[in-house]
């Protein structure tokens, strides 16, 4: 079973959202869950700063040796930051998923809609595996 | 439900990752799969490939059943060797790829893949009528593992007193590994040395244990198909169902030279492809490699760097390069487009690629 931190917000594409009770800035990135699917992450490919986007738009990418996989926006708002770290090594995705390897900062626009609580990723997660 | 290997219980109390394959349920990787790739070229890996099929092929006449069935000459194969080779339609279409060992003069075995074996079985029964020779599919009796990698010899010579040293690429013998009776055959899929070790179902797991520990202080790794894949790429070789089809003969895969129209007699597949052996094919199989770091995968057109949309080919198989560093491709490119600057439509972006030589990574011998 791969780790759920409670604090964290998530959806159902296994992204996980870092910040929404207390800020207009968001961090987004992979869950645990979707990092040990995928296996070696081998290349992110992540939106450009000061792109403006809407919730469920796809805004870059993840592959691995096996697959690739979209990453979509969780919320819809502004790029703000990207880390350029997890860029030039993607293996962070699998060694800290919910760490040094998340993905793109977003400033919120509107609200934040329809993310799943770690109690209810959980459920999702427990019912695919 | 997809069948499990034999091996199925060492799968899951090593936390493989599995998969279903061909039918069969069977370990994607066990951890990182880079690293398993890695071992295989710096040390060793230890796979299951029991879902490989076994068929027999026996009786005063085998071989010659085998040279009307197969687009080889197999009765001439030396008993102790081995020939890759393939199995066509009447058409030429290739319906698998095999190896073809020769255990004793009257006794050869077939080994399919996991995805064809059975249709491979009939077809051969139906093909040896006629001759004094007997077919019978044994996979289900027969687990097989391989151990792959530089370090290999070492790690199997402390497990038999078999003449490893003697043993030659394309052969094999049989011999007693860890108190269990097997077939070691110098062969595999990786790209490296190597042996395949073929042992009933029941000695698979013990055979597997006492790989793993004679194999430990050499940095053995246990290698999923994951690993498999990328080594296989690497190394150039084709796979069923992405370089080879029915739909394609021997000559379009690049791979004209198995097929001996100089054995005496007819077989299946010779009306077909006799015309075919001296037409240059319009599309030939092709090495690239990406400039960037997106992957071409399986499927993606290839078209020309030039501009606009001219699709000239179809990559068959792509994936990151562990040897390489960088993602790399096999595809059917069409001939017409040599020379031409090639780019990959990856997911709608073109990502231009290097064509280079097959294959993308020899071993030093």
């Amino acid at each position: 079973m791969s780790s759920i931190p409670d604090e964290l917000h998530y959806t159902k594409e296994h992204e996980w959202i870092a910040g929404v009770d207390d800020g207009l800035t968001l961090t987004v990135g992979i869950t645990a869950y979707a990092a040990e699917a995928l296996g070696d992450v081998v290349y992110v490919q992540v939106p450009e700063v000061g792109t403006t986007v809407a919730a469920g738009d796809a805004v870059g990418e993840v592959e691995s040796t096996k697959s690739v996989s979209d990453i979509y926006a969780p919320v819809g708002g502004e790029v703000v930051e990207v880390n350029t770290a997890v860029v030039d090594d993607p293996s962070l995705v699998n060694g800290d998923p919910y760490g040094e390897g998340w993905l793109f900062r977003l400033r919120l626009e509107g609200e934040a809609a329809d993310l799943l609580s770690a109690e209810e990723y959980t459920a999702l997660t427990s019912g695919e595996s | 439900m997809p069948r499990p290997t034999p091996l199925r219980g060492v799968h899951t109390s090593l936390g493989a990752t599995l998969t279903d394959f061909a039918g069969w349920l069977m370990p994607l990787r066990y951890g990182s799969e880079s690293a398993e790739h890695n071992a295989v070229r710096q040390a060793a890996g230890l796979f299951d490939l029991s879902h490989m099929g076994e068929i027999f092929v026996t009786g005063p006449q085998a071989g010659q059943a085998l040279d009307y069935a197969l687009v080889g000459h197999l009765s001439v194969l030396e008993p102790g060797r081995a020939r890759y080779t393939m199995i066509v339609n009447s058409r030429g279409g290739v319906l698998d790829d095999l190896i073809v060992y020769r255990l004793a003069p009257e006794e050869f075995m077939v080994v399919a893949n996991a995805s064809n074996y059975p249709a491979v079985a009939a077809r051969l029964a139906e093909r040896a009528k006629g001759f004094d020779a007997a077919v019978e599919d044994r996979s289900e009796q027969y687990a097989l593992v391989a151990v792959q990698g530089p370090r290999s010899q070492e790690i199997l010579a402390a497990l038999t007193d078999a003449d490893l040293a003697g043993l030659k690429y394309y052969a094999g013998l049989p011999a007693t590994v860890a108190g269990r009776e097997a077939l070691i055959a110098r062969t595999g899929y990786t790209g490296e040395d190597g042996f395949e070790l073929f042992v009933a179902n029941d000695d698979a797991e013990p055979l597997w244990t006492a790989l793993t520990e004679a194999g430990a202080p050499h940095g053995l790794l246990p290698a999923g198909l994951s690993a498999r894949d990328t080594l296989r790429l690497e190394a150039g070789m084709p796979l069923y169902g992405n370089e080879l089809s029915t739909a394609l003969t021997p000559f379009d895969a690049g791979l004209g030279r198995v097929v001996k129209f100089d054995k005496p007699g007819d077989f299946v597949g010779r009306a077909a492809l006799e015309p075919l052996k001296d037409v240059p094919p319009a599309r030939r199989l092709t090495g690239l490699v990406a400039a960037g770091r997106r992957v071409p995968r399986h499927g993606y057109p290839v078209v020309l760097a030039s501009g606009g949309s001219t699709v000239v080919g179809e990559v068959t198989s792509g994936a990151p390069s562990q040897s390489l560093g960088r993602p790399i491709a096999m595809a059917y490119v069409d001939t017409a487009a040599t020379g031409e600057a090639l780019a990959v439509d990856i997911r709608g972006r073109h990502e231009p690629v290097e064509v280079v030589d097959l294959p993308f990574y020899r071993r030093n011998k």
